[in-house]
């Protein structure tokens, strides 16, 4: 039952599967069109078939995901709090942000805590996958527990616990005293609070860990015997076979630990008592955006920020993927 | 000379190794270990005892923190618990049949509406979410679970198209062809054939559905405002804002106590789990 989850296809990186498959689909359909004339004949139209399993789909899709777009891209042009119609603004929001000092810290927040917690997190993934790559007994023990963390990170529990742990009586403070060191309260002094939200982060490297195991698998165990024999070391073997064969899965590991970064509000909201604090230093993005838009309910101006994040994520996903094809090998 | 360096200096080596991956694991573990030994004792010695070993063992931090809240806490456990296993039915119909369509149907338009199906992954919430609560509010849908449940059941969660598309689409076309020869319509081959047959998906989507419910703090905290209606963890933040950090104990009690499914189902389905985020690479 385990190797049915790995169907041949489906254990590389979706990006790459996805191309595959959709052109022999182009193929499949072509053929099918031909003999067009019987198929009216034969049976219902395809098509109806198919628009019919997707009908829950179509419906959610119109509903909560391309109404809600259209609704906030116009939303982000007026005034509304819900009381009274929407009000014509113009580009007012927008110009509203460039001139935010909070807006602008908030900014300045998420992409230190993005772009530092996603690097220390990949590395540790990588890292720890290498380790765990080479038939080391106990494999499915260690994985479990290195994954573990994924899974509670998100929760509420976990905030309360991290709040606590990094507290001027907490944990890390506790085991620092027994070093002879006393130190501050994590949490609340501003220039470190953010680093326990990084950390917190990192602590889920398991799941980009796990997916990683998944692309080292693939490898072709012949290229490290071929390697072997030319007297490759185990430093060339990693630069020049691992390295390159694995550049599809830190690259999609990458997009997707930096999508899901911006999006992280819990924590933040938690650790902070939801304000964001110590003076601003945990205010995240999202934090704000809920500030705005359900704190003091600037509709408007929440859909102008929230319209603002998903261009950040578009460009930078957009610049990902034409940096891409630098430095990510689809060969082999 | 291969064979010969592994016998050499592959003991040490592999010893040195699982020191390594032992050692790494307890310091992540850490916390968690001694959050659950704090639970069990006095209030104060938490700021004190960085072990893990209790020197105590008292339960008095869960009876009380079980009462602490307006409601007992079983009453917030049981709000989530409605919430999460409906979510779980209403992905594993809804995704099915989408993934169903994508997966084994031809129609006009497919290509593109999965390509939609796709870019909606990358759509953060936030861009949704307040629209979406100006949608529910009209629909007077606010404080109630509906904006939580009926997206659900309207295939709104594309991660679980995707994961099951990529299951279906790895299952042997001469099973569903030899039921076509039959005479089976689709309805019947995606109900008799299908489903049967993507268990292992399906589970792996009912465990990551429960789960990110479960812990679901932000779209639960907007749409129920109303203390009747809190589910576990906005009854577990408002816990910790009201008694502030003079109730530590009932506080990590209470936390475990949330988190606990969550361990349960993972030591049950870790394998489903795992093997999930392999196939589609999300958390």
């Amino acid at each position: 039952m385990s190797e049915r989850l790995h169907p041949p296809e489906t254990s590389e990186t979706p990006a790459t599967t996805v191309s595959p498959t959709s052109t022999s689909l182009v193929r499949t359909r072509l053929k099918d069109r031909r003999p067009a004339g019987h198929r009216k004949i034969s049976g219902p139209p395809r098509d109806r078939i198919g628009y019919l399993f997707l009908t829950p789909w179509f419906i959610g899709m119109a509903l909560f995901t391309v109404g809600p777009i259209l609704a906030s891209l116009y939303l982000s042009f007026t005034e509304y709090t819900l009381l009274k119609p929407p009000e014509w603004l113009g580009l007012d929001n927008y110009r509203e942000m460039l001139a935010d000092p909070r807006l602008h810290k908030s900014l300045l927040v998420t992409f230190v805590y993005v772009f530092v917690s996603v690097p220390i997190q990949l590395v540790l993934a990588l890292a720890l996958a290498l380790l765990l790559n080479r038939g080391v007994r106990g494999l499915s023990f260690y994985r479990s527990v290195y994954y573990l963390p994924s899974l509670l990170a998100g929760s509420v529990s976990i905030a309360i616990l991290w709040r606590q742990i990094f507290g001027k009586d907490g944990l890390v403070n506790q085991v620092l005293a027994l070093f002879g060191t006393e130190g501050v309260s994590w949490v609340s002094h501003p220039d470190f609070a953010l680093g326990t939200l990084v950390l917190l982060n990192a602590w889920t490297f398991g799941a980009p860990m796990v997916i990683f195991l998944a692309g080292l698998r693939q490898i072709p165990t012949s290229y490290y015997e071929a390697a072997q024999v030319d007297g490759a070391g185990t430093v060339t073997r990693f630069f020049h076979i691992t390295l390159p064969m694995l550049t599809p899965i830190i690259f999609f590991n990458l997009v997707l630990q930096l999508i899901g970064a911006f999006q992280s509000f819990t924590q933040a909201f938690v650790v902070s008592g939801g304000r964001g604090g110590p003076s601003d230093s945990t205010l995240l993005y999202t934090l704000y955006l809920y500030e705005r838009g359900f704190g003091s309910f600037d509709m408007g101006y929440a859909s102008a920020m929230a319209w603002f994040l998903l261009a950040i994520i578009a460009v930078l996903t957009g610049i990902n993927f034409l940096f891409a094809r630098r430095w990510v090998f689809y060969g082999g | 000379m291969a064979a010969e360096l592994k016998a050499s200096g592959g003991r040490s080596r592999r010893l040195s190794k699982h020191a390594l991956l032992i050692g790494f694991g307890l310091v992540m573990l850490y916390p968690l270990l001694w959050m659950v030994s704090s639970s069990v004792k006095p209030s104060e010695t938490i700021f004190r005892d960085p072990s893990i070993w209790p020197t105590s063992f008292d339960l008095g931090n869960y009876t009380d923190g079980w009462t602490a809240l307006e409601h007992p806490f079983h009453f917030y456990l049981l709000n989530s618990a409605v919430i999460a296993l409906l979510a779980v039915a209403g992905n594993l119909i809804s995704c099915s049949l989408a993934a169903y369509a994508f997966a084994r149907l031809n129609f006009r338009g497919r290509n593109v509406f999965f390509a939609m199906m796709l870019a909606t992954l990358m759509l953060p919430i936030h861009v949704l979410i307040v629209p979406q609560y100006v949608l529910f509010s009209q629909l007077d849908w606010i404080n109630t679970d509906l904006p939580l449940v009926v997206p659900k059941f309207l295939a709104h969660d594309a991660f679980f198209i995707f994961l099951m598309v990529q299951f279906i689409r790895g299952l042997p076309r001469e099973l569903d062809e030899a039921a076509r020869i039959d005479g089976c319509g689709h309805f019947r081959i995606y109900w008799r054939i299908i489903m049967p047959l993507s268990v292992p998906a399906l589970a792996t989507s009912a465990l990551f559905t429960f789960i990110w419910t479960w812990n679901d703090f932000f779209s639960q905290l907007i749409f129920l405002t109303d203390p009747e209606l809190w589910t576990m963890p906005v009854a577990l933040r408002s816990f910790m804002d009201g008694q502030g950090e003079t109730a530590w104990g009932q506080l990590f009690a209470m936390s475990i106590v949330g988190l606990a499914p969550i361990f349960g189902f993972f030591l049950a389905g870790q394998r489903y789990l795992t093997q999930g985020i392999s196939t589609t690479g999300f958390r």
